[in-house]
């Protein structure tokens, strides 16, 4: 399922770990399957959950809880926007809307040439910075006007 | 020791209670959600909340630890006001349409909305839905809409079943119970969820809808079943069983009960069910009347009794009938001059017979397994075998204390071992010689004699170091081994380890009356359970058994009563194979239909009364031997009621029996572990153990009642030449069974499994003889 370099990774995650809490992984392992797959289908999660010793089913409340974790395909680019209480009151929620009517697409959805995801998340730790987006989980984007929206979209080939 | 005051009574209560073992203890009523007794605490349903002097807020009370002179107030106003505001925030999303639910008058959320809701909702918005969700044929996900996430069902299934079955996916307002990717929910203690969840979310397939909570009358009784003998709650309508409940009892079955306990009733009302007393005449079952039935019955006994001798007739009850019934069985067999009586038709050894010191049994009280330091059990599909014995066992095993297992099947028992080795039904006995060696190796104690030869490995000093540290150990014999053909041999090792070791042993024993059987004395003086079948009788009398699935040898036991001249069945059940071979059958009733008693592994005597009236035509076996016994013109068959039988075996009263010993008289130690080609492994499966459970539908749907395959591992199918999945013909005498191989890497090399007890096996031959497999 996972390729021999997502598998030392992970491996070196258990190893932070008691032996017996190989499951205190979870988190690690389930971003690196993530990583290498794009999204985690439920065979990814079953892997996972098997190779860490725990129940498919715990696994998949981890995976299903946290935002970051895709349960469906993306596009090469996920776009999450936070539209938590003190992003909304800066903006946070308008964001959202212009980059809503930039793509043509609404939040869960992938433009049709399969480049963007829209998302919406929630409060990123940085409501000083509102409003915020972040790209495929990694890339933080601050005070993010649509000038700075049209700026990113540019830059996403 | 510490003392607090709750609502101003003072109480004292161990370092570490909560608030509501606080209250629990004063009589103080905290309305609760998620809080169980048997679960640990989440605390995410907040009911619970109480005032408490000086906290800035109040404080949920599963979850609080007391401190000293802690002052607690269960209903002042501030404390009333938050349990109102839960209540509210509860029920927002929750649907409000009680009349049309299945949980209606047993709701807990129900009950607490009378005291702590308000009379009309303040809430307008759309409420959210959840989508139903299938999770097998017991229980019901159709309302998932209901759930109030307390996630005691997800806890049942971590921390009492071993397995996490059901989750909750998502988060905040998209929480949601499910399983994994919809598969279904497969433990064998899941129906406990239904009792557990609060609302009416998770709910009994069989039941929902068929009748409301205040319709039921209740009735105790006790589990049929396994030897645990579980307390049950029998809830009947217009003399009809409609459900089981669990009946608590902390030194029995705590607050459980297996699925099989659960969900057999259906099979009571069972269109197989035997109504009316038939007779063989010109070759067809023919219905008759009581008086002409027994007449039949009586004469032709005594008839073969008088021409080809008393031994020329045996009989042979199930390990699942009553005290009272067994003892006649017993004394009617004596009585027309046979010593062939037995209650143990899955036994293959009987060479301790008439060695035995006293009874049988489990060696120690349930309620003592939670002291335990380490255990040992031999020979068990323990899970299977025994649910919620294996659930203790579990409990046990998440502490430090060290459970291990040696068996013929290396199924994980879901819990945690310390060790597991699972070896040939042959090489039982040398593994555990093993371990006994090693721990006399271990104590510098004499090796006993026999055992010169035996060689420990690493896994048996292990099993024997374990038995050797702590205070408390235990020793179980499972169903495997009591069914093994050295059951004898096992019976002397684990004596022998129990002295070394000092540990505790005894059997976990098959049936709800394993126990019972010895104290009835319905043991053999003549013919045992297997020799009556491999030496052919003339007349057969068999209570409650179903020979083609609950002998040790079907295919021999089938041929016996083919040839015999008369078959007399006392079943609650027609079943297909008896058709064959039965001359008389008698209708008799299930547990619920009669009065009795059974014996539990530990020797605690229950009775119980039958909770509906019988069926038709059918009676209690009790009284059907009872009046046999005067139709013969026997001595001593001038009982009134089920307790004058039970008197003439036990003291009045007795709440254990008093002659439990599991001591053994000069039996050697022989080890011949001698086996050439193919041994069968054969579990009884959990769902097919007695004729109750094989008669319920909902259970015979479940993962557990999937046909038998013969399974081998990698190198057996190799060295039989067939491949996984592939039809093969397994053979045993002359009898043959087609089924589909499947690889299995817990079956021992040289090993094929394959189920007894099912219709598809009946055919062959000793659960734990030699097997061929070929290509079909
Ligand atoms: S299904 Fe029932 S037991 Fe499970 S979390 Fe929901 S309300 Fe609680
Ligand atoms: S609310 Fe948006 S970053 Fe905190
Ligand atoms: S019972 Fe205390 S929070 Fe649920």
């Amino acid at each position: 399922m996972l390729n021999q370099n997502s598998l030392t990774r992970i491996d070196r995650e258990i190893a932070k770990y008691p032996a017996d809490q190989k499951q205190s992984a979870s988190m690690a392992a389930l971003a690196i399957a993530q990583e290498e797959l794009g999204w985690l289908p439920s065979e990814a999660i079953e892997f996972v959950a098997n190779y860490l010793s725990m129940p498919p089913i715990a696994a998949y409340e981890v995976a299903s809880f946290y935002n970051m974790y895709d349960l469906k395909p993306v596009g090469k680019y996920k776009l999450t926007v936070c539209t938590n209480l003190p992003c909304m009151l800066t903006g946070g929620v308008d964001a959202g809307e212009y980059l809503k009517e930039k793509l043509g697409i609404g939040y869960n959805e992938t433009t049709p040439d399969g480049r963007i995801t829209l998302k919406e998340g929630e409060c990123m730790g940085a409501c000083g910075d509102a409003p915020v987006m972040i790209v495929n989980n990694r890339k933080m984007c601050s005070w993010m006007n649509p000038e700075q929206i049209d700026k990113l979209l540019a830059e996403l080939e | 020791m510490i003392e607090i005051e709750i609502d101003g009574k003072a109480v004292h209560v161990p370092d570490g209670s909560t608030i509501m073992d606080a209250a629990q203890q004063t009589g103080a009523y905290i309305p609760h959600f998620c809080y169980h007794k048997k679960l640990s605490i989440s605390a995410n349903c907040r009911m619970c909340l109480v005032q408490v002097e000086k906290a800035p807020k109040p404080l949920p009370a599963c979850a609080t630890p007391v401190t000293n002179g802690m002052k607690v107030f269960t209903h002042s106003e501030l404390a009333v006001k938050a349990q109102a505001g839960v209540m509210e925030f509860l029920l927002i999303n929750h649907p409000l349409d009680c009349p049309i639910c299945d949980q209606g008058g047993e709701c807990q959320l129900q009950d607490l909305a009378v005291g702590y809701g308000a009379g009309v909702s303040r809430y307008q918005e759309a409420k959210r839905v959840v989508f139903h969700k299938e999770v097998g044929p017991l229980i019901s996900m159709q309302e998932m809409s209901r759930c109030i996430h307390c996630t005691r069902c997800v806890r049942f299934g971590q921390e009492i079943a071993g397995v996490m079955e059901l989750g909750m996916a998502n988060r905040n307002m998209h929480s949601e119970i499910q399983t994994f990717v919809g598969r279904t929910v497969d433990s064998e203690l899941s129906g406990n969820m239904i009792d557990l969840c609060p609302v009416g979310a998770l709910t009994s397939k069989p039941f929902r809808y068929s009748a409301r909570s205040w319709e039921l009358t209740r009735r105790k009784s006790v589990s049929p079943h396994d030897s645990l003998g579980a307390n049950l709650t029998v809830q009947i309508k217009n003399n009809v069983v409609m459900r089981v409940l669990p009946r608590e009892n902390e030194d029995v079955n705590e607050c459980w009960i297996s699925d099989k306990e659960r969900f057999s009733y259906e099979a009571l009302n069972s269109s197989e069910r035997l109504t009316k007393p038939m007779i063989r005449v010109d070759g067809a079952l023919r219905e008759v009347e009581w008086p002409a039935a027994l007449d039949y019955v009586a004469h032709a006994l005594k008839d073969i009794a008088k021409t080809q001798g008393g031994e020329a007739i045996a009989s042979l009850a199930a390990p699942h009938a009553t005290l009272e019934e067994l003892h006649l069985l017993q004394k009617v067999t004596r009585g027309l001059g046979s010593g062939s009586v037995d209650f143990r038709p899955r036994r293959r050894d009987f060479s301790a017979d008439g060695k035995r010191a006293g009874t049988p049994w489990l060696g120690l009280k349930l309620s003592e397994i939670k002291d335990l330091d380490a255990a040992l059990v031999v020979g068990s599909f323990l899970r299977k075998d025994h649910p919620l014995f294996a659930q203790r066992l579990r409990q046990l095993g998440k502490k430090w204390n060290k459970v291990s297992l040696l068996s013929v099947g290396g199924d994980d028992p879901l819990i945690k071992l310390h060790a597991q080795v699972t070896v040939a039904p042959a090489e039982l006995a040398v593994a555990l010689a093993r371990i006994v060696k090693a721990a006399a190796q271990l104590k510098n104690a004499a090796v006993p004699a026999g055992l010169e030869s035996v060689e420990p490995c690493a896994d048996s000093k292990a099993i024997a170091e374990s038995l050797l540290e702590g205070d408390k150990r235990a020793i179980f014999l499972g169903n495997a081994a009591e069914q093994n053909g050295q059951a004898a041999q096992l019976h002397a090792l684990a004596l022998e380890l129990a002295k070394i070791t000092g540990a505790s042993f005894g059997f976990i024993g098959e049936a709800a009356n394993s126990v019972g059987g010895y104290v009835a004395k319905a043991l053999p003086t003549a013919l045992n359970a297997y020799e009556m079948f491999a030496q052919p009788r003339q007349a057969y009398v068999l209570l409650g058994v179903e020979p083609e699935l609950d002998c040790a040898n079907p295919q021999q036991a089938v041929a016996a009563l083919k040839q015999a001249a008369l078959v007399v069945m006392l079943t609650p059940f027609k079943h297909g194979a008896a058709l064959d071979y039965a001359d008389v059958l008698l209708p008799t009733t299930p547990f619920t239909e009669t009065s009795g008693t059974f014996i539990n592994t530990e020797g605690r005597v229950q009775g119980f009364n039958g909770v509906v009236r019988p069926l038709g035509d059918a009676r209690p076996a009790w009284k059907v031997l009872r009046v046999l016994g005067n139709v013969l013109a026997l001595p001593g068959f001038d009982y009134d009621s089920s307790e004058q039988v039970r008197d003439e075996i036990l003291p009045a009263g007795a709440e254990f029996v008093a002659s439990l010993d599991n001591g053994l008289n000069s039996v050697a130690l022989t080890l011949n572990a001698v086996s050439n080609g193919l041994q069968r492994v054969a579990d009884v499966p959990i769902y097919f153990a007695d004729a109750l459970a094989r008669r319920s539908p909902a259970l015979q749907k479940t993962s557990d009642a999937a046909a038998p395959a013969a399974r081998m591992n990698a190198a057996t199918l190799a060295q039989s030449g067939v491949a996984d999945g592939a039809q093969v013909r397994v053979k045993q005498g002359p009898g043959d069974a087609v089924l589909l191989a499947k690889l299995d890497e817990t079956v021992p090399t040289g090993c094929v499994r394959v189920a007894a007890a099912h219709a598809s096996t009946a055919a062959l031959g000793d659960m734990f003889g030699s097997i061929t497999v070929e290509r079909a």
